[in-house]
């Protein structure tokens, strides 16, 4: 069914040629959809391509340049999340914003009529949460609640506004397997009752389970609309990237490379009262081989990599071997003199420093690894500008890195490019081991393509590579071997031809220790 | 009507320069009014507060004498704060830096040689940078806010000098006066021009500690690690920097820099150690700093025209009959004003005058 | 009056202006802002309250003044710090600065004038109560004020929507923002509270402490204000415990002065700094409990997006 011209009659809701310029720039470009009531639509697309500029105008975030937006056959103005509510139109945004320090019943007050006493709120959360499956304690306060469960709250947070459509951005990319299954029944539930979903997503098996039609966004533009089930996850990745995108280039030989990374049995306790302790990971990553770590945000991911790189370095040499030395006691630089290269998770304030340039950036990471070249003065170590002003410029074109200015500021940069410059500083260096924590997160389709790519041919080229990630497509695009943590224990490492989703799903659900997760009410 | 603020995409240079500029001219401004309240004529004030002083070649000398000790920590304290360690406690630093460096004159008062004096100097840097180390500790060792502690300990400081000199080492000559016996030619701090007026060599030492300072900032690596550690704990470390050394280095230097003023003052302006050795430059070296826009080199110029506040202050009590607190409050306004000018620096200031609200930013 | 009772009436004096000057300050910090010109707005407090005493001959009168000095001079540190986005320790130094220098320069004239003083308000029936009622019930309207001031703002942060909104703010300013919270009005409005507060502190100094006016007469009490505000962990029935504490500390060692033990004077005079100090050092020492009690937006610039 495509979209005709004409608003459907009995549509819930009907867009017609919506426009949002910033300037010059079409952000969404005549944008048309249609959402019947009692339907689950998917919105689909890569970063950048509008999803989050059009629903930001459904929810009164953002007003329209120019274009219609037809409720329940009425033309309608949202100007602001307010007449959003009560036209009936819910959002839960993949950023929450909870408050930590308050409770669940609290943080939804904070978001509803004034009048309603807390005690009723409590009340009515308790009773939402478990009719829909997403069980809630009220007084339970946010910072000790997990990922998933503080989704609930943004879940319950919307339901008790009754809502007929709920938009969603990107749910499950916070969730393991089996809390987004959990999930997937609430969607159905609501569906059930009349209510529709928008549910926006670039996971296209996902999609292509549980959405009844799917709109797919390019550029600002719509590229398509179709059902995902008559579909196949090619030709809806055609209509999200344009073309083929390049399937990574994956060598087979197989041969047993020399152990360049290895950790064996290594305890860590949390360093802070938030963070999550690490028990008995143990993992080996030999030449030729990318190891990838797969797990949903917040179990350990973080912890593993700080004593990795030698940030937080362990009391005992022995738990951590990096090309045959013993450095579980040493810092990060003796670990980039032997040859080790690290790119954190954060590109803001751990892995660059924004208000500094990319020359800078450049020293940040290899002042040591590179003393020779980028240093003089003897004991002065006076900073070689003009050599390492070179060595930037050099990485810039070498990753092709997009950028204002000779040596801008690298919070002048756009995310992919930025991560380019950062992943790129590493590999300049040939590192025998590369650890790199979410290569490609909030990075556009092109820069996140070639980050894999260059990764691989490191790997091709003799180093070994370990990648922790949240994307399961990533992971399966570039893994040789996969293992998963959960709460801070790491699972075997099995060859990536041999692992499914289903099977990581299982690792991710298994080895959770205690979880605070209550039951549903009902019997599987 | 509504200000709106913008965040520019490169730091604007221009405004680097411009900033203080700005702020010394609405200072003068706000000077000028308060002048008009207080019933006096603004510009003849002014005039007198700032420019009259520099016709004297008294009040040349006693600009470049009261700018040592101000430029001498400032370039401290500008090391601190851009790693982002705030040591308010420069003036308790200085006291125990002068006590410190007042040992040798006290219990070794017949001791004559060239060494007394470069020992006076080194005891008063090892005092003053002992005393911040203590901060520094608290921070590092028990995660205490540095800004109070550090405080608190500069009122302790003041009151451990106010009993040394009232009691043990009062001089027993001393006529009921407070304090130590004057310091003999070899434990004082010689001036240097050969001239009854000339300041003492604190004022080279603060220049020379400037520039040094400037040189490791701009030029070496651990002034790049300050830099980074300011910004961000997290990406220091990730260099290889450890934040809890960079908190003693900080500590310690400003410390050290601040006593080495102490007992600078001390031995070559009041001639010994009493209970009031200073009008507040711990303090008045923080506006220093902040007008100097943390840059040693700029902190020389500041430095400057923060002493030349001080004897402007004096001279306007003489001749225009104001308290010479109005130094204190021009000082005030100057930290005031250079604070707002900086906005400008990172932020372009919009006056929004409809009543419409815009809608949400660029950002898809 | 017994010799005990004497002494708890001079502790709760001492006490006072630091319990109220803590309190508006933790006002300030939960709506996330930090505020190191309290010692400015305390000493603008006394001053002001000290010269409208003296202009008008009623202390009323200079206790109003005094309160309305803190909030307004409170105004320059709110433009600069949420308007501006100037750095808050910077900022509230300059106001401290530019306080103690007005402050003595507008004071310069009443240096040893005597001052109005401020006299007590005996409650009826509850002041007849033998020894509570001499102590609690005959005292002067500040004190009183100080723990309706506890108890509101205690009531205020976890009994209201409005304390609510003003906790989320402190917890996250950018969700609360995007919560159509306005963070910029509440913060002006925690701010003028705490200047407010402070400028009322100032006033108790001299218009009952000692009725009179000195140079730097705040002594420092702003700086243990903030202090205080750490060591309640954000929370109003702690602030009346350590300002207690404090004035306790304050109190005995002037006395202990006044006794001519042996320690000299100053000494003496060092120890409700050094308390502070060991008081800072046992609070900040568990790192979990000072992640979960301070507000995460404490101090932190903030630029709504619009």
């Amino acid at each position: 069914m495509s979209s005709s011209d004409e608003p459907h009659a009995d549509a819930l809701l009907s867009i017609r040629k919506l426009t949002k310029l910033f300037g010059s720039f079409a952000a969404c470009n005549e944008i048309n959809l249609d959402i019947q009531p009692g339907e689950i639509h998917a919105l689909l697309g890569e970063n950048g391509a509008g999803k989050s500029t059009l629903v930001k105008m459904l929810f009164g975030v953002l007003e329209p340049t120019t274009g219609q937006i037809i409720w329940e056959g009425n033309p309608v103005s949202i100007s602001s999340p307010r007449s959003a509510r009560h036209l009936g139109v819910g959002m839960v945004f993949q950023h929450f914003s909870l408050f930590e320090a308050l409770t669940v019943a609290e943080n939804i007050a904070l978001s509803l009529d004034d009048r309603i006493p807390i005690a009723k709120i409590a009340e009515e959360t308790v009773a939402l949460s478990q009719a829909y499956g997403l069980p809630l304690d009220p007084h339970a306060q946010v910072a000790d609640l997990s990922v998933g469960e503080r989704q609930r709250i943004e879940i319950v947070r919307v339901l008790l506004q009754n809502p007929k459509l709920i938009i969603l951005d990107e749910p499950t990319s916070v969730l393991t397997p089996q809390e987004a299954d959990r999930l997937f029944e609430t969607l159905f539930k609501l569906r059930a009752e009349g209510r529709s979903v928008l549910y926006i997503s670039h996971r296209l098996e996902e999609v292509q389970r549980i959405c009844d039609r799917a709109t797919v966004l390019r550029h600002g533009k719509v590229t398509g609309a179709c059902e995902p089930r008559q579909e196949t996850t090619g030709s809806l990745a055609r209509m999200m990237v344009g073309s083929d995108v390049a399937s990574i280039r994956h060598d087979d030989r197989r041969e047993k490379g020399k152990i360049q990374l290895e950790i064996a049995g290594l305890s860590a306790p949390a360093r802070t009262p938030f963070a999550i302790s690490l028990k008995d990971v143990s993992l080996r990553v030999r030449t030729g081989e990318i190891l990838a770590i797969a797990g949903v945000a917040g179990n350990g991911q973080g912890e593993l990599f700080d004593v990795i790189s030698g940030e937080f370095p362990v009391p005992v040499d022995d738990l951590i071997d990096i090309c045959g030395e013993m450095i579980g006691t040493q810092g990060i630089n003796a670990r980039r003199l032997l040859g080790a290269g690290f790119v954190p998770e954060e590109r803001h304030g751990h892995a660059a420093v924004t208000g500094m340039s990319l020359s800078d950036n450049l020293v940040l990471a290899r002042s040591q690894s590179d003393a020779k070249a980028f240093l003089g003065g003897g004991f002065l170590n006076i900073i070689r500008r003009g050599v390492v002003k070179q060595a930037a410029k050099r990485i810039s074109a070498e990753m092709d890195v997009r950028k204002s200015g000779e040596d801008p500021n690298a919070g002048s940069l756009s995310g992919g490019n930025l991560q380019k410059f950062i992943v790129g500083r590493e590999l300049d260096r040939q590192p025998t081991v590369l650890v790199v924590n979410q290569p490609t997160w909030g990075v556009d389709a092109g820069a996140a393509s070639r980050i894999r790519q260059a990764i691989v041919d490191l790997a091709r080229n003799g180093s070994a590579v370990l990648v922790i990630s949240q994307d399961l497509d990533e992971i399966f695009e570039v893994a040789t071997d996969i293992a998963v943590i959960s709460d801070g224990r790491l699972s075997a490492a099995y060859p990536a031809r041999e692992m499914t989703r289903e099977k990581i799903g299982l690792l991710m659900g298994g080895t959770h220790g205690t979880t605070t997760e209550a039951e549903p009410a009902h019997a599987h | 009507m509504r200000i709106e603020l913008e965040k520019r995409r490169n730091v604007s240079k221009l405004f680097g320069f411009v900033s203080p500029l700005l702020a010394l001219l609405l200072t003068l401004s706000a000077g000028a009014i308060m002048f008009l309240f207080l019933g006096k004529a603004p510009l003849d004030s002014l005039y007198a507060l700032l420019v009259e002083p520099l016709f004297d070649p008294w009040s040349l000398n006693e600009l470049a004498r009261k700018a040592g000790p101000l430029i001498l920590i400032a370039v401290g304290l500008s090391v601190c704060y851009r790693s982002n360690n705030w040591n308010i406690g420069a003036e308790g630093q200085y006291s125990v830096g002068a006590i410190f460096g007042s040992i040798i004159p006290v219990y070794f008062y017949g001791w004559s040689s060239p060494m007394v004096l470069p020992l006076m100097l080194l005891m008063g840097a090892i005092g003053g940078g002992l005393f911040a180390a203590i901060p520094a500790l608290l921070k590092t060792h028990f995660n205490t806010n540095e800004i109070l502690t550090s405080l608190m300990l500069t009122y302790m400081a003041q009151l451990l000098l106010d009993w040394i000199t009232r009691g043990p080492w009062r001089n027993p000559d001393g006529h009921g006066f407070y304090g130590t016996r004057d310091f003999t030619p070899d434990q004082t701090l010689p001036p240097i021009w050969d001239d009854a007026i000339s300041a003492h060599w604190g004022f080279i030492f603060a220049v020379i500690a400037a520039i040094l300072i400037w040189f490791m900032m701009r030029y070496t690596l651990k002034g790049f690690e300050v830099v980074v550690l300011g910004h961000s704990e997290r990406a220091g470390r990730f260099a290889g920097f450890s934040p809890k050394k960079m908190v003693w280095f900080a500590f310690i230097l400003s410390g050290a820099l601040a006593g080495l003023a102490g007992i600078s003052e001390v031995s070559g302006s009041v001639g010994h150690l009493q209970p009031d050795i200073s009008p507040g430059y711990g303090f008045t070296a923080i506006i220093v700093a902040y007008l100097g826009r943390l840059n040693p080199l700029g902190i020389i110029a500041s430095g400057l025209v923060l002493a030349l506040t001080y004897i402007g202050g004096e001279a306007a009590q003489l001749s225009i009959g104001v308290s010479e607190k109005v130094t204190r409050v021009f000082q005030g306004f100057l930290l005031f004003f250079v604070l707002s000018c900086d906005t400008l620096i990172t932020y372009q200031i919009r006056i929004v005058w409809s009543r419409v609200r815009r809608k949400a930013g660029a950002t898809a | 009056m017994t010799f005990f009772e004497a002494v708890l009436l001079t502790i709760i004096t001492a006490s006072t202006p630091l319990v109220i000057a803590a309190i508006g300050e933790l006002v300030t910090e939960r709506s996330g802002v930090l505020n190191l010109g309290v010692e400015g707005m305390v000493i603008i407090g006394s001053v002001s309250a000290f010269v409208a005493a003296q202009m008008s001959g009623s202390a009323y009168v200079g206790l109003l003044a005094g309160v309305g000095g803190g909030a307004i001079f409170s105004l320059l540190f709110s433009f600069l710090t949420l308007t501006l986005v100037a750095n808050q320790v910077a900022t509230g130094l300059a106001l401290t600065i530019i306080g103690l220098g007005a402050s003595g320069m507008i004071g310069e004239a009443y240096v040893g004038v005597p001052g109005v003083r401020l006299l007590p308000l005996e409650i009826p029936v509850l002041s007849d109560i033998p020894y509570i009622g001499n102590i609690l019930f005959k005292q002067d309207i500040i004190f009183y004020l100080s723990i309706v001031l506890v108890v509101a703002v205690n009531w205020y942060l976890f009994h209201t929507r409005s304390g609510l909104k003003m906790r989320a703010i402190g917890d996250s300013h950018s969700s609360a923002h995007a919560l159509g919270i306005n963070v910029i009005r509440t913060r002006y409005l925690a701010i003028m509270f705490g200047g407010a507060c402070a400028g009322l502190a100032g006033a108790q100094l001299s218009l009952i402490y000692t009725p009179q006016w000195t140079e730097n007469m705040s002594g420092g009490r702003g700086w243990i204000a903030l202090a205080l505000v750490v060591f309640a962990s954000w929370r109003p029935w702690r602030i009346l415990a350590g300002g207690y504490l404090f004035g306790a500390v304050t109190i005995l060692q002037l006395h202990a002065q006044a006794f001519g033990i042996g320690i000299p004077a100053q000494f003496l005079s060092m120890l409700p700094y050094a308390a502070t100090v060991v008081v800072l050092i046992i609070i900040s020492h568990n790192r979990r409990a000072t992640l979960v009690n301070t507000p995460a937006s404490l101090g932190k610039t903030f630029v709504p997006d619009r």
